[in-house]
């Protein structure tokens, strides 16, 4: 693949996955990790995470901090103007059209019906993948890592617990961690 | 000066929210309706439906939405600009740190310890996704289940797992159950 080539691939599989993903950031998050990590393989599952907390904890919209991440990290600047754009198109063109007729839109019953039946879609598109990455995560044995899953799952699913401060929180314990394994291996080495 | 003042309320809905569409709804409503009057309150909830029924994010479906009412397409296109500038700034800074230093011991443990944190966030979100769209948006109660969508979902999880099939194929022909079932269950008396 040329690198032309390659910009035009990740433009319009940005472009896809943003007209047809409903829903908040993590949804789109979802849909590229299938895109660029399982189909494509520009990235692998960590890094995707990985690039889904820089997503989630810096400011604006999830699915263009996610476009940035993944364009950059693919094709460097151009692919994340590339990645941008394909990001911020469909929405645009989508609602250039509706702001024209948006009430008869809003309470159509036809366009109700077939968003509904593709939320239990979405629901079913982020549970698979949630599946597979939580499988991941419960291979590393790593008690560490199953304690913050579990924690940051009750936190932000049963306390409602802002998502920020769960991801400080997590970081946090990163934090912690190292400088006991650090301290731990000074003490060892005297 | 309207192309200016539009910039720069996107600039700040978009430097201020953290955290997803949720978070920047409030922003977007102190700057669109009560700091410049460009939208009523009844077009504001018209807005956030339209978003919420809509692909993409809720502030860049909101900066084209009030762009384009305000001052036509060229409105549109720099208020999503403001919207997104402040995403490209920072997360261009964040991933320049996060490629440089991605090896340095502090910097993987607190990745370690944010990835399952992150898996975590997602399986909420799906799972809050799938209770709204069984319950039809009303109380988890057995009385309220819409039994065709649990089983809409239960099929489309079950081809995700089973099959691999596409995901934005499985969304399409969710909806396009839903639209069936729905006419169905309605008796198509509309």
């Amino acid at each position: 693949m040329t690198k032309a080539q390659k910009l035009l691939k990740l433009f319009l599989s940005t472009l896809y996955i943003s007209a047809f993903t409903f829903g908040g950031g993590f949804v789109i998050v979802t849909f590229m990790k299938k895109k660029f990590v399982d189909g494509l393989k520009w990235i692998d599952d960590s890094e995707m995470l990985d690039i889904t907390a820089l997503a989630q904890s810096s400011p604006g919209a999830i699915a263009v901090n996610a476009a940035i991440l993944v364009g950059y990290r693919v094709m460097g600047f151009f692919g994340m103007v590339v990645a941008v754009l394909g990001t911020i198109i469909p929405p645009m063109a989508i609602l250039s059209v509706i702001s024209l007729f948006y009430k008869a839109f809003a309470t159509n019953m036809y366009v109700a019906l077939l968003l509904k039946g593709m939320q239990a879609g979405v629901a079913a598109v982020i549970l698979d993948v949630v599946f597979n990455l939580g499988t991941n995560v419960i291979k590393e044995r790593s008690v560490r890592s199953v304690i913050v899953m579990v924690a940051a799952f009750v936190a932000t699913f049963v306390f409602s617990v802002n998502v920020i401060i769960i991801i400080l929180v997590a970081a946090l314990v990163g934090v912690v961690a190292e400088f006991i394994k650090v301290k731990r291996a000074k003490g060892e080495n005297k | 000066m309207i192309y200016l003042q539009l910039f720069l309320s996107f600039l700040q809905i978009g430097l201020f929210s953290i955290g997803g569409g949720y978070a920047a709804m409030p922003l977007i409503q102190s700057q669109v309706v009560e700091k410049h009057g460009w939208l009523t309150m009844n077009e504001f909830t018209d807005l956030i439906t339209i978003a919420e029924m809509t692909p993409g994010p809720i502030a860049v479906n909101s900066a084209t939405f009030v762009g384009i009412r305000i001052a036509g397409l060229p409105g549109a296109i720099i208020a999503t600009f403001g919207c997104i500038l402040p995403s490209i700034i920072i997360v261009s800074i964040l991933a320049l740190i996060y490629y440089r230093y991605k090896g340095v011991g502090m910097l993987q443990s607190v990745l370690k310890s944010l990835r399952p944190a992150v898996v975590a966030l997602i399986l909420s979100a799906g799972l809050t996704i799938l209770i709204h769209v069984v319950f039809g948006g009303q109380s988890a109660a057995l009385a309220n289940v819409e039994w065709h969508m649990l089983v809409i979902f239960c099929i489309a999880f079950f081809l995700l797992r089973k099959f691999k099939l596409n995901p934005i194929l499985v969304m399409t022909l969710c909806g396009v159950a839903g639209l069936i079932v729905g006419l169905v269950l309605n008796g198509g008396v509309q």
